[in-house]
This record gives C-alpha cells, sequence and structure tokens, in this order.
C-alpha cells in the first residue's frame, strides 16, 4: 500500500522507556504504534529510552503497523541523536514536536537525509509527521503540511495546545474546533493524513466514543490512543455500515465490468460513477476488510 | 529408558515403580480393586475431644500416612495447628499425602523434613519456600505429584493409605455431619476432601463452629468421622478465596480471552448442551465474559460448568445461560455461598471430578477445558510445574484431567517478562500433547496437527492468527533469546505422575 493511502484510524502512544509496552505493542492491531522518546521519558532516562526503542525496531517484528517515533525537539540536546538512532534503526515514519513552522520540517528532513546516507538509508525512505501544539503552529499549519514531500501527516496536540490558548480540554470538544478544522484542511491540501488528539481518561468510555464518532464525522484519518483497549472503540467508529459496504461492493463491480469492457466510463444503472465516488468505495472496502466485515476479495464472509 | 514423551526415567526409579512409564492418554479398561478403610465402630454419644494434641496423641504412630485438604488456601490454620502438635510430639517418618500445599503450610513442613518427621511428601503441587527447600534436596525421598484425579485413583487404588486425615471444616456437630458452605470460613464444596473421609482409617474434623445436632447438608457424615475437634479458628475468611472477583483490564490477557473465545466460538462443539471448565486466572475470567456474550448471540446454553468455580460462572447459572454446575472447589466467596442456595450447584468429590480409575467422570464429559501453561513446547507438551530456573513452584492440579477434554485450549501468554512460554522442550513434562489441542497466545494461535479437523474449523474465521507451533516457539525466541540449559545434579528429588499413575517425568536437585 502507498504510505499516504494505508489506514491509520489508530497510532498508539508507547512509552519509550517500557520494555514490556514496547514488547508487545505489535498485538493489539494499531494502525501506527508511536514510540515516545519525547514527553513520556524523564530526563535521566533519554538515552536508554533512545537505546531500548532502536534494539525494539531492529530486532521485534511490528506485522503490517506503521512505525513512527516522537523524537525530543531540537531545542533539546537529544534531537541529533535522536534522529541518527531512529534513521539508522529504519522507523518509518519520525514525529516533530511542537513543530511552528516549516522551517523546523526542513531542517529535521536535512537531518534525517545525512543520516540516511550515513548509515546506507536509502535517501527519502524516512517519511516525517509534524505535531501541531500550539497557536502558532496551527496558524501555520498549512506551510507545515506542505514542507516536504516526506510529510505523511500531522497532528494535533491538544493539552499543549489548549493551555497555550489560555483554556484547557472540555468534553464536548469546542475550544479544539478551530485547530481541529484547521489541521484537517491543511492536511487535505497538502495530500497527507490528519491524526487528532488522544483521551486521556481511560475510565470514560462514553467520552472516547463520543470524541472519535466527532473527528470521525469531521474527516480525520484516525485518532491518538494512550492505550491498546481505546484501539476497538475507534475502528468500531470507523467501520462502514452494511449499507456503504453493498454500495462499495457495487462500484467495485462496475469498475470490473468497465475494465472487462474496455471502457473508460464506470456506470451503475446507467449513471455514471465520479472519481470521488470510486475512491469512497475503496476505502469503504479497505476499512471493511480491516474489520473482517468483508474477506481478503471483498466478498461477504459467510457465518 | 524413555517413556513416550521422551523423558528419560532413571530405571532404579522405574523398577520400583509398579505402572511403570508413561505411555498413552488413553486409561482403557481395566479391572480394578478399590482397598477400604478400617473402622472402629461406635455410638457416640459424641465425638467431640478437648484438643488437637489429645487427638493427635491418641491416633498418629510413627511411619503413618497423614492428610490434609487445601480448600481453606492461604487461609488455612487447621495444618499448622495440627503439625505443631505432631512436630512436638516427636513423630518421625511420617508420609504427607494432603490434596496440595499452600504457602502458608510452607515453614512448618520444611520444619518437619529437617526434623525427620516427615520423610515422604504427595502433593497436588507446591510452591514458594518449600518447593524451593525440594528442589534443592531437603527431602531424601522424592515427593510424587499427583492431579486430583490421580490422587483420588491413588487413594482407592491403596497408592495412598491415609492413616489419619485431618479435615478442618467450617461447621460440624458433635458426631461429624459437615459441610464446606455455611459458616464464617465457609469456602464451598468440599470436593478434594470427600476421598480422605472416605477412605481414610481415621478421620478427624476440626472446627470452629459446633451445630446442633444433625447438622444437614452433611457433606462429610457422621459414619466416616471419628473425632471432632472444636478450636478457637479453623481459618481467616479473607484469605481462603479472592473476595469480588474483578475482570482483568490488562489488554494482552484481554486479547488472549478474545482468541480463545474465538476458538470455542468456531470449533464443532461450540453446540447447545456443551460442557466447559476454565480456571481462575484473570485470562480465564475475561474468557468467561466472552463466552457470556458469544452464548447469547448464537442462543446456546451450556449443560455444565465443571472444575474449579468462581462468581461469573455461578452468574451464568443464574443467567440461564448454564445449567448446572459441578463443584469440586470454589475459588472465591460468591461460588462458595451460592453452592448453599442454588440446588444447580452439585458438590462432587475429586472421584466424580476427574478420576479415571472409575465407571465414569465428569472430565469424560468435558467438551472444553481451559488450562494455563508456565511452559509449553513444540510437541505441545505442558509443565505447570517447574520454574524456568527448574525450581519446584507450581500444581498440576485438575490440569491432566480436564486435558482429557475433547478441545482442550492452554491460554498463556509468548513471554512472560524475559522468559519464553514456548519453548522447544519443557523443563517438566505435567500434561502429555497428545491431550492439548490449541494453543492461544497473544499473537495468535497454533493447533496440534493431530487436529486437522480444528485446522479446517478455524482456518474460516476471520482476524485469527494461525501459526504452527514451531513459529510461535521462533516468535519468542526471537523476543527474549535462547536461555542457558539449566544445570540440575543427577538426584531425583520429585517424580511427576501421570493420571493413570505413570510416570510422566522426574524433577531433579537443581544446581546452583
Amino acid at each position: 500500500m502507498v504510505a499516504s493511502e494505508r489506514l491509520r484510524r489508530t497510532m498508539m502512544f508507547v512509552p519509550g522507556n517500557n520494555p514490556g509496552l514496547i514488547k508487545d505493542a505489535g498485538i493489539f492491531g494499531a494502525d501506527s504504534i508511536m514510540f515516545d522518546l519525547e514527553d513520556a521519558v524523564s530526563l535521566a532516562e533519554k538515552d536508554a529510552a533512545r537505546y531500548l526503542v532502536y534494539e525494539a525496531l531492529s530486532r521485534f517484528d511490528y506485522g503490517d503497523a506503521e512505525l513512527v517515533v516522537r523524537i525530543n525537539g531540537l531545542d533539546t540536546p537529544f534531537y541529533q541523536n535522536d534522529i541518527k538512532a531512529m534513521v539508522k534503526a529504519g522507523i518509518d515514519v519520525i514525529r516533530l514536536p511542537k513543530t511552528e513552522s516549516a522551517e523546523m520540517v526542513q531542517e529535521l528532513e536535512n537531518l534525517v537525509a545525512s543520516a540516511e546516507q550515513e548509515f546506507g538509508r536509502e535517501v527519502g525512505s524516512t517519511h516525517l509527521m509534524a505535531a501541531i501544539e500550539s497557536a502558532k503552529g496551527v496558524v501555520n499549519a498549512n506551510e507545515i503540511a506542505a514542507a516536504s514531500d516526506r510529510m505523511i501527516g500531522i497532528a494535533l496536540s491538544a493539552e499543549d495546545y489548549t493551555t497555550d490558548m489560555k483554556t484547557h480540554r472540555y468534553p464536548d470538544g469546542q475550544e479544539l474546533l478551530y485547530a481541529r478544522n484547521v489541521i484537517l484542511h491543511a492536511a487535505r491540501a497538502a495530500g497527507i493524513a490528519a491524526f487528532d488528539t488522544v483521551f486521556t481518561n481511560l475510565d470514560d468510555e462514553e467520552g472516547f466514543i463520543r470524541e472519535t464518532k466527532l473527528i470521525h464525522q469531521l474527516g480525520f484519518d484516525g485518532k491518538s490512543v494512550i492505550n491498546p483497549r481505546q484501539i476497538p472503540l475507534v475502528n468500531q467508529v470507523y467501520q462502514p455500515s452494511q449499507k456503504e459496504i453493498i454500495n462499495a461492493q457495487n462500484v467495485i463491480m462496475a469498475i470490473q465490468a468497465a475494465q472487462q469492457k474496455g471502457s473508460g466510463v464506470i456506470a451503475i444503472n446507467g449513471q455514471m460513477v465520479d472519481r470521488p465516488v470510486v475512491l469512497r468505495a475503496e476505502r469503504v472496502m479497505a476499512l471493511a476488510k480491516t474489520n473482517h466485515l468483508v474477506d481478503q476479495e471483498g466478498n461477504n464472509i459467510e457465518e | 529408558m524413555k517413556n513416550k514423551v521422551q523423558r528419560e526415567i532413571p530405571d532404579e526409579i522405574l523398577s520400583q515403580y509398579h505402572d511403570g512409564g508413561f505411555q498413552s492418554v488413553d486409561f482403557g479398561h481395566p479391572t480394578i480393586q478399590r482397598v477400604a478403610p478400617k473402622v472402629l465402630a461406635q455410638t457416640g454419644p459424641s465425638k467431640v475431644v478437648d484438643s488437637i494434641q489429645q487427638v493427635v496423641r491418641d491416633t498418629v504412630r510413627d511411619g503413618m500416612t497423614i492428610s490434609f485438604h487445601h480448600h481453606f488456601r492461604e487461609g488455612d490454620f487447621v495444618f499448622n495447628m495440627v503439625m505443631r502438635e505432631i512436630i512436638d510430639a516427636g513423630y518421625q517418618n511420617l508420609s504427607l499425602a494432603p490434596s496440595s500445599l499452600t504457602n502458608v503450610m510452607n515453614d512448618i513442613v520444611v520444619e518437619a523434613i529437617e526434623k525427620g518427621v516427615v520423610t515422604n511428601i504427595t502433593s497436588s503441587g507446591m510452591r514458594g519456600t518449600l518447593g524451593d527447600a525440594i528442589s534443592h534436596g531437603a527431602l531424601k525421598n522424592p515427593v510424587i505429584f499427583r492431579s486430583h484425579g490421580n490422587r483420588a485413583r491413588a487413594i482407592e487404588s491403596g497408592e495412598i493409605q491415609i492413616d489419619v486425615a485431618f479435615l478442618g471444616v467450617p461447621n460440624a456437630d458433635e458426631m461429624g455431619n459437615a459441610n464446606g458452605m455455611d459458616g464464617e470460613t465457609a469456602f464451598g464444596s468440599l470436593g478434594y476432601a470427600l476421598m480422605d473421609a472416605r477412605y481414610a482409617d481415621k478421620l478427624v474434623l476440626i472446627t470452629d463452629d459446633l451445630k446442633p445436632y444433625p447438622n444437614i447438608p452433611a457433606s462429610i457424615q457422621q459414619t466416616e468421622v471419628d473425632y471432632v475437634v472444636k478450636v478457637d479458628k479453623v481459618g481467616d475468611p479473607d484469605k481462603i478465596g479472592s473476595g469480588a472477583t474483578r475482570f482483568t483490564k490488562d489488554p494482552k490477557e484481554m486479547q488472549i480471552a478474545k482468541m480463545v473465545n474465538e476458538v470455542i466460538a468456531h470449533s464443532p462443539y461450540f453446540q447447545d448442551g456443551f460442557s466447559f471448565q476454565t480456571g481462575s486466572g484473570g485470562a480465564a475470567l475475561a474468557v468467561t465474559r466472552f463466552l457470556r456474550q458469544s452464548m447469547i448471540e448464537k442462543q446456546i446454553k451450556a449443560s455444565f460448568a465443571l472444575g474449579g468455580i468462581t462468581k461469573p460462572t455461578v452468574d451464568l447459572l443464574k443467567e440461564g445461560l448454564v445449567a448446572k454446575i459441578m463443584d469440586v472447589q470454589d475459588f472465591d466467596k460468591g461460588a462458595a455461598f451460592s453452592m448453599r442456595e442454588s440446588p444447580n450447584q452439585q458438590e462432587i468429590d475429586a472421584s466424580w471430578y476427574a478420576d479415571p480409575a472409575n465407571k465414569g467422570a465428569m472430565v469424560d464429559k468435558l467438551d472444553v477445558a481451559i488450562l494455563s501453561a508456565l511452559e509449553i513446547d513444540i510437541d505441545f507438551n505442558v509443565n505447570v510445574m517447574s520454574g524456568s530456573d527448574g525450581v519446584i513452584r507450581g500444581a498440576i492440579g485438575g490440569h491432566q484431567d480436564a486435558a482429557t477434554a475433547k478441545l482442550t485450549i492452554i491460554s498463556a501468554p509468548l513471554v512472560r517478562g524475559r522468559i519464553a512460554t514456548v519453548v522447544p522442550a519443557v523443563t517438566t513434562v505435567i500434561t502429555p500433547g497428545d491431550s492439548i489441542d490449541v494453543l492461544v497466545t497473544e499473537i495468535g494461535i497454533a493447533i496440534n496437527p493431530k487436529r486437522q479437523d480444528l485446522k479446517e474449523a478455524l482456518a474460516k474465521v476471520p482476524g485469527l492468527p494461525i501459526y504452527s507451533i514451531e513459529d510461535l516457539q521462533k516468535r519468542a525466541e526471537n523476543l527474549v533469546g535462547r536461555p542457558k540449559p539449566l544445570a540440575f545434579k543427577d538426584r531425583v528429588v520429585a517424580l511427576a505422575e501421570y493420571r493413570d499413575g505413570t510416570l510422566i517425568d522426574v524433577i531433579k536437585e537443581v544446581q546452583d
């Protein structure tokens, strides 16, 4: 699957200093796994966590999950070593925290490129994403999202952002409405993914589902999760309905029929099918497959 | 000689062992002569005696076999009270034959061994300081580990000949009618102790609650009892069973439990009237919750649940999803108290539960068993007895017995911490791979190649990753590496019997 097309419903945060969680991170079906070298790790453990994550990436099989690492910010003494170690380990995506400008992404890109050369990685193979955690970052979201060809997504990080905005998080999420929409538009305009922020109260399952439904409705690719228990809840929200699946199957069949006829025009019941409809059908089928609502060929599963 | 699970059993041990090495999980249809206890006739009017000291003086002689039950688990006071009197009286060369040994009994057993009071032990298992002492050669004669069903068999056949059984009970009357379900220290089913009650030459009940005569229901009947001793307290209610059972929130355990349920729900045995046994661990309790959901969705009800019972299983009974509970022990207060109330929760003894040498045991009718493992190897052999350091720290329990179910599922994490659970060869074989059908780990399942039918049935389950057990073993090794082989001395410190009385493995003294 092309990097930009892959499903990214869940990005699971895994503290980089927790060997137990790092070892098991691959078993919960997260679409992306984000190893955290930044906020989850105390100053005394920065080097140890980097070493631990490096070893895990070099040794463990995380299956189809996209592997992301949140490095320490460029104003820290850990920034450069984090980049080198993670590029050397062959990480899929480096996530830059507290991103406020395109220049920050470009500086990261330069360091990643030289690390790729240093460690014999294919230049351009390491993707980037940016976390937006401040008013300035939201205001500059468009340029950040478009700052590099390596960018695969931008994420809202609401804890720092709400502090910067002199507010805090509320159950209805009104305080995030502007930032969410700005980030979403910046991502879509740049053709990359948009990730929503974490929901920290693990015991409030209802609130988590409510928030996930909201960001799903807005159009986010997915949500950041801090516990494996949240993963099936997100997947449930993102799961297509039976009606959506039947519609998508009809579109796919129409595509196949058109291909057989050698026709460039896709039609259902004489109506032409537009490209956006095709794209939506493909996404619905991808979601249906990953939720085991249809088999890998797109056929209904017999009970 | 190597037995059928490729374990080397030293000839000098095998030559003393009438049943030989393990051959097969199939018990066949032998004719068996049982033994019967000696009975000293009496007519009462009361069997109550003043002190444990007196009853020990009256009954115990050097070289005898004495027994206890472990239904009080970590809250047991009786074992220590009796053993204290026995040690202080200076008895020698006793054989200790309890249904199992819990941690609260460890220190006094170690003392009894050191003083020559106890020279032989048979038990379901042992842990902690006692397991450590045995593994370091504290006892001259090897300990014999037997499953609950095998202990019943060995008692019936006379291989375990109990001279005096000391059984703590939460209530009894002056003639010895007693049960496990009433009173402050109630633990529910007396399942394992009922064997001792029926076969011991002398039966001593120890209670802190003397009830008016006649005390019913009488799980233990006065016809079997020689003495009743009244003490201040037989146990600590808070340590007998866990209080309110809490479902696990551990995502890994949940993941395993969910997959276990997938395996059950897609197996050919998941039909109306099926039967099952689960354990008491966090994952097992979570399985019960998922299973409940599947039963409701598919409108399937179970005919019975078997074995050690927990509150979640009792809830299924109340909900009508399980018709009967066949109860050999209860792990929590909810299960213990419900036995008193529910006519559909039947107390069963260890023979009825799991003995291969009778005219039919409950496990013979069991469809699905969910069991745990310390280690499982690429031949599906399971170890529930010795730790990764080779030291004894477990119990057979009903493992070998329940594993004869039509679908036996081992639920275990691929690795625990830095220790692999799926290994090339287990340290000690307790349950032979021939009786294991499916292993469920957090990353996926492995099906015993002998079960092609299950392979076909489960291949269609969406989102259920199926590996070969060799693959799972390699995945585990990849995570934690391959440890240096354990170093053992030549001396055998314990024997593990299979449920038919044959030797399935030996445990050697550890080399530190």
